[in-house]
C-alpha cells in the first residue's frame, strides 16, 4: 500500500459538503439574480478545493505533487491576470492614429 | 506486502527477487507510485492551462459585454445544469470509492464503483446532448442561422460560442475519460489491481476529478450568469 486510505465517512462528508454548496449556489442565484456572480465563483472555489484536497488526495500526497498543484494555480493566475490587465486598460487611452493620417494632416 | 511479493516471485521464479509490480527503473513501489502521481499532475497542469485559455477568453468578453451576459441569462437551463453538476459530483464520489476499494483489495467493490462512475458519466453526457438539441431547436447555434429575439443578439452570439467551445471541450474530456474507464474496467475485472499495485486506478481518478473540477467552474460561468 503506497498511498493514504481515506475512510468512507470522510468521502461521504466531502460529498455532502459539495452537495450543500451546489444547492446554496443555485439558491443564491435564484434569489439575488445575476448579482450573485461573485458568490457563485467563491462557492466554486470552495468546491474545487474540497475535490483537490480530499477526492484527489492532495492533502496526503508527496510534497512534489503538492508543488505541482500550486504551480498550476500560479500559472493560471499569471495567464488570467495579465490578459485581463491588457483588456481592461485598453479603454484608458484613445486609440493611436495610424501614422499615414498624421502624414496627410501635416 | 513483502510476504505477498515473495510468494509471487517464488511462483514465477523471478530472477531479480523484487516486487513484480515495480518496473526495473524504480527503486521500490513507493517511488513508482509517487512518480506516477507526479507525472499525472504535470499532465494536469497542461490541462489547467488548456482550459485556462478559454476561461481567459470568457473573462475578456464578460468585461467587454457585461450586458450581453445579462440578456443571455434567460436562455440558460439552470435546473439541467444543476442536475448535471450533482450527477458529476456523484460520479466523483464513486470514483474516489473505486480508488479506496483498490487500495483495500476489494475486487467486487472496485468493479462496481468503476461501473457506477461510467454510468453517471454517461448520464451527464446524455443530459448534455439533450441541452445541445434544445439549443439547436431554439436557434442558439452561433453562425448565419443564429436566432435571438431579445436585445444584444450579436454579443449574445459570442457567449454561445464560448458556451459551445467550453462545454464541448469538457464533453470531449468526458468521452476520453469514459474510454479510459472502459480500459480500467476490463483490467480490473481481470484482477490486475491489488493493494500492492493500484496506480492506474488512482491516476484515472485524478483525471476524472479534474474534469469534475472544470465543470464545477463551468456551471456558475455558463449557467448561473
Amino acid at each position: 500500500m503506497q498511498g493514504h486510505v481515506t475512510p468512507t465517512k470522510t468521502y461521504l462528508t466531502i460529498f455532502g459538503a459539495l452537495m450543500i454548496c451546489t444547492i446554496l449556489t443555485v439558491f443564491v442565484r435564484l434569489n439575488l439574480g445575476i448579482k450573485s456572480f461573485a458568490v457563485a465563483i467563491a462557492i466554486a472555489l470552495v468546491k474545487a478545493t474540497l475535490v483537490i484536497l480530499y477526492f484527489m488526495h492532495v492533502k496526503y500526497s508527496h510534497i512534489l505533487s503538492k508543488a505541482a498543484v500550486v504551480t498550476s494555480i500560479l500559472f493560471l493566475l499569471i495567464l488570467l491576470v495579465l490578459v485581463s490587465m491588457d483588456y481592461v486598460s485598453r479603454s484608458w487611452q484613445p486609440r493611436a492614429t495610424p501614422w499615414e493620417k498624421h502624414q496627410v494632416l501635416e | 506486502m513483502s510476504d505477498h511479493s515473495t510468494t509471487v516471485d517464488h511462483v514465477h521464479g523471478h530472477a531479480h527477487g523484487h516486487d513484480p509490480h515495480v518496473a526495473h527503473h524504480f527503486d521500490n513501489a513507493q517511488q513508482q507510485y509517487e512518480s506516477g502521481n507526479l507525472g499525472m499532475w504535470l499532465f494536469l497542469i497542461t490541462e489547467v492551462m488548456f482550459f485556462g485559455g478559454m476561461f481567459g477568453a470568457y473573462a475578456v468578453y464578460r468585461t467587454w459585454y457585461p450586458d450581453a451576459f445579462e440578456f443571455a441569462s434567460t436562455a440558460t437551463n439552470i435546473p439541467l445544469g444543476a442536475a448535471n453538476t450533482v450527477v458529476l459530483i456523484i460520479s466523483s464520489l464513486t470514483m474516489a470509492l473505486a480508488v479506496q476499494a483498490s487500495q483495500l483489495g476489494q475486487q467486487k467493490k472496485l468493479v462496481t464503483m468503476i461501473l457506477l462512475t461510467m454510468l453517471f458519466g454517461s448520464i451527464f453526457l446524455g443530459v448534455k446532448a439533450f441541452e445541445y438539441s434544445e439549443k439547436y431547436h431554439h436557434g442558439h447555434i452561433p453562425g448565419p442561422n443564429f436566432v435571438w429575439h431579445g436585445e444584444g443578439g450579436r454579443e449574445v452570439q459570442i457567449l454561445f460560442c464560448l458556451y459551445f467551445a467550453m462545454t464541448g471541450m469538457h464533453a470531449v474530456h468526458m468521452v476520453v475519460g469514459l474510454g479510459i474507464m472502459t480500459w480500467l474496467l476490463i483490467t480490473a475485472m481481470k484482477g490486475k489491481y491489488s493493494p500492492e499495485y493500484y496506480n492506474p486506478v488512482e491516476i484515472t481518478g485524478l483525471y476524472w476529478h479534474f474534469v469534475d473540477i472544470v465543470w464545477i467552474f463551468l456551471f456558475p460561468l455558463l449557467y448561473l450568469i
